[in-house]
């Protein structure tokens, strides 16, 4: 089968979000769309999919002509889709969740679940899925999840898949089996539209790369001879820089001193253990970690939103072991929180609202309960301006911004506080490239003006280029503390998964 | 601005869309007409019916006053529900919080004598702080314990009315010479002063001068959410509690703020209503206004304007629809049919887009329910 777009125009008010778009895939290779955030390579392929219709162009299948309204005339046509977000009951079981909306029925309507057991059963041996269609979903880890949607568009005999940014929930070792599942699909004759901005993936799983760019297709790349560099630069339209580029840092007084700290949860759970570590002025400390280890919980009660069971928290000398986040904020602690839309934002207030969300109740900013909304105005313009956010208009509603955006928004307001201490929880999750390099080369720029700054990402990656000194985080406790420049991607990996690398060459907790 | 102009084309459309399915319901209902087939005559009621509901609610100054009695309490206790929407909180408690409102304005009303300009601001101030402590209660169990506002608000209805119950027995609040539950008449000087009161011979222009304190606390609202630091931590906790705390905010306060406030401005709407409309109280003071608030916070989107459109629109279908059922044979209940429909439409905007041929790039949003907050 072969899939063709053809001069597919798609314009929201005030936007061309896909501009004469062409794109065509066959089954037996995978697709790779890349763009940043906001480019329309969502909004494409829910033109694909039957979510919208296109105002203009046309969808071909095999040379024919089809006009999809809904997606179960995409569906019909052999086109599947796997969404970001899954859309899975999580009290149902697999093979309860695989059938829903067309179960398997006895006489007088009975639900046949030995019938669907048995579906779940053949797909999952067939593509080495390795379901079990009696798991409970809400047990299952997010990878699995993933498959369960993924068997749900093959029961419906989809002859092209669209991933929609897959691997952005996935760990690293997920990621793996991911790209081994699209390997399954593509020997047994399905064709596969990968939808990503990170562009090492889209290098190794596809057979072709189409860059997206403000809605418009910009060009094409081979994965055997292009480099990421080159396709960043399509992507983006200037060439970008890839490596964090910072001068040694020049480490001066302690900010954060954290001694013994240890966090329970609610179940009884040790989350931290005993952690203990400092952070100096003018340098940049990571804590690398695969997610669940306890860095969450970390950042939580070093910014005063979770209470400590036991340990002392210190900013520039004063124990701030219970203070509120507002008392914090008031020390110069500034917080880029892990979660940008449940934490860093309210979607439903202006970008202004937003970016004085911390500091309102400053005198800038009011006089007593009386707000100055002119002076957040103000202050609003000039760092939309000064943090190259991009939007028309500053009292347009946070959640019209790009997650990139979104991002740049939270960072502009943490940094451009009075701080002495940035707390950055995965500071560039899941944003383009682009805004990426921009976020780094600030949280640098306020390393180099004397700022303690404390990163906790998942992305090794970006601990490694970013960090002046790198603590690994295993099981709630600190069990390395070492120099970036001098250990390699694999050794950080063995600290990571709870191992020791033969050649240690930070010092061991 | 037009995201202020296209919701007041959905709630006009709405508006219009309650109108159609009412003029069915009185078709279908007018059983004698129907008999003899004679659907001219269905017809001709329908128009009859809503040109009496117009001109009870708008036409001449006796209509006008009607509405704007009824408008005052609706607006008030619709603050009150939305004032604790913009915080996340669903407060059902403005009949209890009007009662007891009511209740403390009764009592400044009829025990202090001096000269009005002291009086009645002062028993409409005491009206807002029973409200509020009233109000506040639920706020402090919801802060302390985790207890859900719904249930607590909902319980604090049963435990005011009882209490009002009560109260009206007893020596200090039961009018003498009276066996059943009804309070002393305050002094001349409490009563709100009519708005026509300088129309000789006009006692039926009952409005009062209540309806300016509920504009005042309209305007009061407003500046509470859109100039105060206050206003925006409310907002904030309603929109997104996760992120209040973490700027710093202390939601379990707001929570109690919030509520203070809305039992203030519930507590307001019974004191109008005692100092205004009645002179005293009894146990039906309140009514189903408590509830009708809920509605009109919805229906306005809990905004300070919006809330004004939709207490005007329920006070002057309440005026009017007296009016409709003096001059034909249509029930007054046609009009709880038609602010039932009302909101339902406005509930289901796809509906109404449907019925109306709306074109529209997105597909539309529950905008009723923004913000509700769970």
């Amino acid at each position: 089968m072969k899939l063709e777009l053809r001069g597919i125009t798609k314009r929201f008010p005030g936007v061309v979000a896909n501009d004469s778009v062409n794109l065509s895939i066959a089954t037996g290779e995978v697709l790779a769309l890349v763009g940043e955030n906001g480019a329309g390579k969502s909004t494409l392929m829910n033109v694909l999919y039957g979510l919208y219709k296109a105002d203009e162009g046309e969808i071909l299948i095999d040379g024919a002509s089809k006009k999809f309204n809904s997606p179960a005339d995409a569906i019909a046509s052999g086109i599947g889709m796997v969404h970001q977000h899954f859309m899975l009951v999580p009290v149902f079981s697999v093979a309860e969740n695989v059938v829903l909306g067309s179960e398997p029925t006895r006489r007088l309507g009975a639900l046949d679940i030995e019938q669907a057991r048995k579906m779940v059963r053949d797909v999952s041996d067939r593509y080495n899925l390795n379901l079990d269609p009696d798991a409970i979903v809400e047990d299952l880890p997010v990878g699995v999840r993933q498959r369960v949607e993924i068997v749900k568009v093959l029961l419906r005999d989809a002859k092209i898949v669209v991933f929609d940014e897959p691997t952005a929930v996935l760990t690293p070792s997920e990621i793996l089996e991911f790209f081994e599942i699209v390997r399954t699909l593509i020997r047994s004759g399905k064709g596969v539209v990968f939808i990503t901005h990170k562009l090492k993936e889209a290098l190794t799983i596809a057979d072709r790369i189409n860059v997206l760019r403000r809605g418009k297709v910009v060009g094409d790349a081979d994965p055997k001879t292009a480099s990421e560099a080159q396709i960043a630069e399509m992507m983006v339209g200037r060439p970008v820089q890839l490596t964090v580029d910072k001068k040694p840092a020049d480490p001066k007084q302690v900010v954060l001193s954290v001694k013994d700290l240890s966090l329970i949860d609610p179940d009884g759970r040790t989350v931290v253990d005993q952690v203990s570590f400092e952070v100096r002025a003018g340098e940049i400390v990571g804590i690398a970690g695969v997610q669940g280890n306890g860095q969450t919980e970390l950042v939580e009660a070093l910014s005063g939103l979770r209470n400590a069971n036991s340990g002392v928290v210190e900013i520039d000398g004063k124990d701030v072991t219970k203070a509120s986040p507002r008392e914090r904020h008031s020390l110069g602690m500034g917080h880029v929180p892990e979660d940008r839309q449940r934490q860093g934002l309210i979607t439903g207030m202006s970008i202004t609202e937003n970016l004085v969300l911390t500091r309102y109740h400053d005198n800038e900013f009011c006089n007593g309960m009386k707000m100055r909304w002119s002076d957040a105005s103000k202050k609003a313009k000039e760092l939309v301006a000064n943090y190259d956010i991009r939007t028309s208009d500053p009292d347009q509603l946070a959640s019209t911004l790009s997650g990139g955006n979104q991002q740049k928004v939270i960072v502009a307001r943490e940094l451009s506080r009075k701080i002495g201490l940035v707390l950055a929880a995965q500071p560039t999750r899941g944003i383009d490239v682009g805004s990426i390099e921009y976020i780094h080369e600030q949280i640098v720029k306020e390393r180099d003006a004397g700022t303690a700054v404390l990163i906790v990402s998942t992305e090794l990656d970006e601990v490694m280029a970013l960090s002046d000194r790198l603590l690994v985080m295993y099981r709630g406790k600190i069990v390395a503390d070492l120099d970036p420049k001098k250990i390699s991607h694999m050794d950080v990996g063995l600290y990571m998964a709870g191992s020791r690398p033969e050649s240690a060459v930070g010092s061991h907790r | 601005m037009t995201d202020l102009l296209k919701s007041l084309r959905y709630t006009l459309l709405a508006l219009l869309a309650s109108l159609l399915v009412g003029a069915v319901i009185i078709v279908v209902t007018d059983i004698d007409a129907l008999k003899v087939g004679d659907y001219g005559k269905a017809f001709t009621t329908v128009l009859t019916a809503y040109r009496s509901l117009f001109e009870g609610s708008f036409w001449g100054l006796r209509s006008i006053s009607n509405t704007i009695t009824g408008t005052t309490p609706l607006l008030l206790s619709g603050l009150a529900v939305s004032v604790a929407f913009k915080a996340g909180l669903f407060n059902i408690g403005a009949t209890g919080q009007m009662l007891a409102g009511g209740m403390t304005a009764l009592w400044v009303g009829f025990t202090m004598s001096g000269p009005g300009w002291l009086q009645v601001p002062l028993a409409v101030l005491a009206g807002a702080i029973g409200g509020a402590i009233f109000g506040g209660i639920a706020g402090v169990l919801k802060a302390r314990t985790g207890a859900h506002e719904v249930i607590t608000t909902i319980m604090l209805n049963s435990i005011a009315s009882f209490l009002v119950l009560w109260l009206l027995k007893t020596t200090l609040f039961q009018r003498e010479g009276r066996p059943d539950p009804i309070s002393k008449l305050i002094a001349d000087e409490a009563h709100l002063p009519r708005l026509f009161g300088f129309l000789e011979g006009r006692s039926d222009l009952v409005a009062h001068s209540g309806f300016f304190v509920a504009l005042l606390a309209t305007y009061g609202y407003w500046y509470l959410l859109k100039r105060t630091t206050l206003g925006f931590e409310l907002r904030a906790t309603g929109l997104n509690s996760d992120a209040a705390k973490y700027a710093g905010m202390k939601s379990k306060t707001l929570m109690v703020v919030a509520m203070l406030l809305a039992g203030g401005f519930a507590g307001m709407a019974g004191a109008t209503e005692v100092l205004g409309t009645y002179g005293y109280a009894s146990t039906s003071l309140a009514g189903n206004i408590g509830f009708d608030a809920i509605a009109v916070a919805l229906l306005g989107q809990s905004s300070p304007i919006g809330t004004l459109v939709s207490a005007l629109l329920f006070g002057a279908l309440q005026a009017g629809g007296r009016s409709m059922q003096a001059n034909t044979d249509v029930p007054v209940d046609l009009i709880i049919v038609l602010r039932a429909l009302i909101v339902m439409f406005v509930a289901a905007p796809l509906l109404v887009k449907a019925m109306f041929r709306v074109k529209s790039q997105f597909s539309a949003q529950g905008q009723t329910f923004r913000g509700w907050g769970g």
